[in-house]
């Protein structure tokens, strides 16, 4: 009964950061700020619905498998979101207008468009 | 419980059409691949909520294969955007 109420708690909390993430996804400005929304809140939010689902599961091999999803999700998010940022400034994609400092402008060959 | 369930749902919901907005306007390459590898995520959250509903773990294959294929497709993408820019 308790074990239900914090499931459900950790359920809508999980799925409403989820939510963030996607609300951020649409209003950020550039690829790099919407890249970072993208994955914090998501992540968080996958792991919350997994403790629920750990929580609820009967068999003990179906907890050991949501701990493989997250743990695959905590290694390759940051990974993926890292190398999709960098492909995109040697791209040139632009920054948005709100950017004060640019620490690779003049360090990499290939500077962002202005 | 089935409260806990539907809103929870509901929340994904709008958020998977948020990936969706920005997979049609983004304007470069890189924001459609951030926001297929977010509505990959919602997937697997789904998954996450079913298996909460139900108490059977008969889908999580699903979530991992989901979470790798996710990160394949990633990173694929980077690596096209590097060699030919776009």
């Amino acid at each position: 009964m308790v074990l239900d109420v914090v499931a459900g708690v950790l359920l809508v909390l999980g799925a409403f950061l989820c939510l963030v993430a996607g609300i951020g996804l649409v209003r950020l400005p550039d690829v790099y700020a919407r890249m970072h929304a993208a994955t914090k809140p998501a992540t968080l939010g996958l792991l919350l619905i997994a403790l629920a689902g750990m929580l609820q599961v009967d068999d003990p091999a179906d907890i050991t498998e949501l701990m493989l999803v997250v743990a695959v999700q905590f290694l390759t998010a940051p990974t993926g979101a890292h190398m999709v940022g960098r492909a995109a400034y040697r791209a040139g994609d632009l920054l948005g207008h709100e950017t004060v400092c640019d620490e690779l402008a003049g360090v990499t060959d290939v500077s962002a468009a202005e | 419980m089935i409260v806990a369930v539907v809103a929870a749902m509901a929340l994904l919901s709008a958020g998977a059409l948020l990936c969706v907005v920005r997979l049609v306007i983004g304007p470069s390459l890189a924001d459609r691949i951030v926001a297929t590898d977010l509505l990959l995520v919602f997937l697997a959250c789904g998954v996450g909520v079913y298996t909460v509903s139900t108490g059977r773990g008969i889908y999580l294959e699903l979530m991992v294969v989901v979470g790798v294929l996710g990160f394949l497709g990633t990173v694929m993408v980077a690596r096209f955007i590097e060699r030919r820019g776009a």
